[in-house]
């Protein structure tokens, strides 16, 4: 299998591959910070809701228990709309966290995210962050859709593809 | 109208779809040379490109003889188009990540919640 719809972009910082043989979305980031850091600011409630959701959303966390075996929820205010967020914190430790993730409104739709944390030295660490799907089509969806500004000049930009061809 | 997409993204999950369609990024091939490699009917393979064609993938050329299957590129364009704006999401929300960890830095936190070793230690982490 060659990777047809893989695609790798590093103009950014942010790197990302979306595999075509495994159902997952893999980021790298590097930052100006300790491990440690990192961990707290996915694992300390009042500093996660400073910079997760989409930009210009406002976060209210519900629930928060960062421990192995522990669980969270949270509510995010984008656009008008309210969307519940959930999951549980399977492993919390120094080097590595396991999460499930849901948006409330696919509920059955699970995502298995692994955070590793590599320390590059000089106080920099890179962020490894795996999510796995339950499908290709669930991956394809979270990178088609979800809350994003725009999605619908993607599928109206298809739409328009798909009548060129008649199809 | 996403059924279109739907019809898209379910054309891909099957591996051997994948596989004709990472072939067909080779150049166009016949149904008997995409036939070739797997140990199933015409038929069946005849069935997948009915799948890929109706998701707008592949397209089949007009000579009546062999009919070439074409691999329609705009549409992994597309996905393309969708996994980088997935990735500036991403950026963007690590850039808001970059400044709440400069402000840590600055503040020199002592909550302890950042020292966590264990699963013991970080029921200290307990903030909600």
């Amino acid at each position: 299998m060659t990777t047809t719809t893989t695609t790798t972009t590093a103009d950014g910082t942010t790197t990302i591959a979306a595999p075509s043989d495994l159902p997952v979305i893999r980021m790298t980031r590097d930052f100006a910070a300790t491990p440690a850091q990192l961990v707290r600011a996915h694992t300390d409630a009042e500093v996660f809701a400073r910079w997760t959701g989409p930009a210009g959303s406002q976060i209210t966390v519900d629930h928060w228990d960062a421990r192995s075996g522990g669980s969270w929820r949270y509510l995010a205010v984008f656009q008008g709309q309210e969307h519940g967020f959930r999951g549980c914190f399977h492993t919390v430790r120094a080097d590595r966290l396991v999460q499930t993730f849901t948006w409330e409104g696919l509920p059955d739709a699970v995502a298995l995210e692994t955070l590793t944390f590599e320390e590059l030295g000089d106080g920099r660490t890179r962020l490894h962050a795996v999510s796995l799907f339950e499908s290709f089509e669930a991956r394809d969806g979270m990178l088609s859709s979800g809350m994003e500004v725009g999605v619908n000049d993607g599928y109206a930009r298809l739409d328009a593809l798909l009548a060129d061809r008649e199809v | 109208m996403t059924d279109q997409l739907s019809y898209v993204f379910a054309a891909l999950a099957d591996p051997t779809r994948r596989d004709m369609v990472a072939r067909l990024c080779a150049g166009d091939a016949t149904v008997g040379e995409l036939a070739a490699p797997y140990d199933v009917s015409m038929q069946a393979v005849s069935k997948h490109l009915k799948v890929l064609e109706g998701a707008g993938l592949v397209t089949r050329g007009r000579d009546a003889q062999r009919r070439p299957v074409h691999l329609e590129a705009e549409v992994f364009d597309l996905m393309t188009k969708w996994i980088e704006r997935y990735r500036r999401e991403a950026e963007a929300r690590y850039q808001r990540l970059d400044d709440v960890l400069a402000q840590l830095d600055e503040s020199h936190d002592n909550h302890g919640t950042h020292d966590t070793q264990d699963t013991h230690a970080s029921r200290r982490g307990e903030t909600a």
